[in-house]
């Protein structure tokens, strides 16, 4: 699959809730299709995105299919940097506990298990998107 | 330059396939390259042969396809979204056991890799969407 | 080459500016397009806020939207450039890459 070796920095943009739209989910099927092109993927929660990523989410009530596991799946499918807004967690009360724990093995280093979420603040996020070569927006 | 254009959204409620529509006419008039248009979540529904604006309307869907034709556009319409909206070519419909299809001509339906595909070989990536 | 953003969306129905103006690094361009022309204008609420940010973001606003609208070119904010859509496709041309904030 992959482009005559060219790799690109794409970052996949997510910055609304699950549920409400489906946008949570389609960006999330892009994601898994794209970890087979060898490209440099960045995903970012920012915004109400960050929900997406929280623990426990439960769709029995609202018969609808909770793909929240899939985000835990990422790390297999070697996709290791993923970014959420320090300042989006904060005005929504939220925490990193609050949010899944993203793991991937490091294959360079033992397959040691290394975390894959990074809550970066606003200065350092801005930097990241501002380097992207293609920013994908759900 | 190279532009891949994703559109997110469906023809009449958003705006957004009528401004990827300006868009991509003023690109081309520019002389630009319109790598591949790829009509993703509710923006599959652009590809529909089966809508009846009212005449003193826009109709989007044969606006791109004649779009397409003039100017051998890639138009390509996400299998996993369309699947679920009721979007379906013949070889869809086929597969599926269905009894209609309902893509106008100049449309195909592909995969994602064509989205990723589209991002890697164009020198801008366009969104418009919600 | 710095990035350009796109943002459509007025900014009392969304935060879509201003998350865009929160992250957009300094030396990129804003465009505000389709309802995110009602960001553009004078004398609302967010005005200031795009005025201010012009210190570090460069600001354009599509023309056709603004007259869809009924709204007037004469009370765009001072120092946001009005295009059209040959000046948006330029646009997308002198920047590195277009972020979308849907």
């Amino acid at each position: 699959m992959e482009e005559e070796g060219i790799v690109k920095k794409f970052c996949y943009m997510n910055r609304k809730a699950p549920y409400g739209t489906i946008y949570a989910l389609e960006s999330l099927e892009v994601v898994l299709i794209a970890a087979a092109f060898d490209q440099d993927i960045s995903l970012v929660f920012a915004d109400d995105g960050v929900y997406q990523l929280t623990k426990n989410q439960d769709t029995d009530g609202i018969g609808m299919k909770n793909f929240s596991k899939t985000y835990s799946a990422l790390g297999d499918y070697d996709i290791k940097k993923i970014y959420v807004e320090k300042e989006s967690l904060e005005e929504r009360g939220l925490t990193t506990d609050d949010l899944q724990a993203l793991k991937y093995e490091d294959e360079d280093d033992d397959w040691a298990e290394k975390d894959s979420l990074f809550v970066v603040g606003r200065d350092e996020l801005s930097k990241i998107i501002n380097e992207q070569d293609v920013v994908l927006s759900f | 330059m190279k532009f891949g254009i994703v559109i997110n959204e469906g023809p009449y409620t958003h705006q957004a396939s009528d401004s990827a529509l300006q868009f991509v006419k003023s690109a081309l008039a520019k002389g630009h390259e319109i790598f591949r248009i790829f009509f993703y979540h509710d923006g599959v529904n652009n590809g529909t042969s089966l809508g009846v604006p009212p005449q003193d309307d826009r109709n989007l869907p044969n606006e791109w396809s004649e779009l397409a034709e003039k100017n051998g556009l890639d138009l390509v319409v996400c299998v996993a979204a369309a699947q679920r909206r009721g979007m379906l070519d013949e070889d869809e419909m086929k597969r599926h056991g269905k009894d209609s299809n309902n893509l106008v001509k100049g449309f195909r339906i592909s995969g994602l890799g064509q989205l990723i595909e589209a991002g890697i070989q164009s020198d801008r990536l366009v969104t418009f969407g919600d | 080459m710095s990035a350009l953003h796109i943002v459509n969306k007025s900014p009392f129905e969304r935060n879509s500016l201003a998350s865009c103006l929160r992250l957009a690094a300094k030396g990129s361009a804003v465009l505000l397009f389709e309802d995110g022309v009602i960001g553009a204008m004078k004398n609302t609420k967010h005005s200031d806020a795009v005025a201010n940010a012009m210190s570090d973001v460069s600001f354009y606003v599509l023309g056709p939207d603004i007259k869809a609208r009924g709204l007037n070119d004469g009370n765009v904010i001072d120092g946001i450039k009005v295009i059209d859509y040959d000046g948006f496709v330029d646009l997308t041309t002198e920047h590195k890459s277009v972020q979308s904030w849907l």
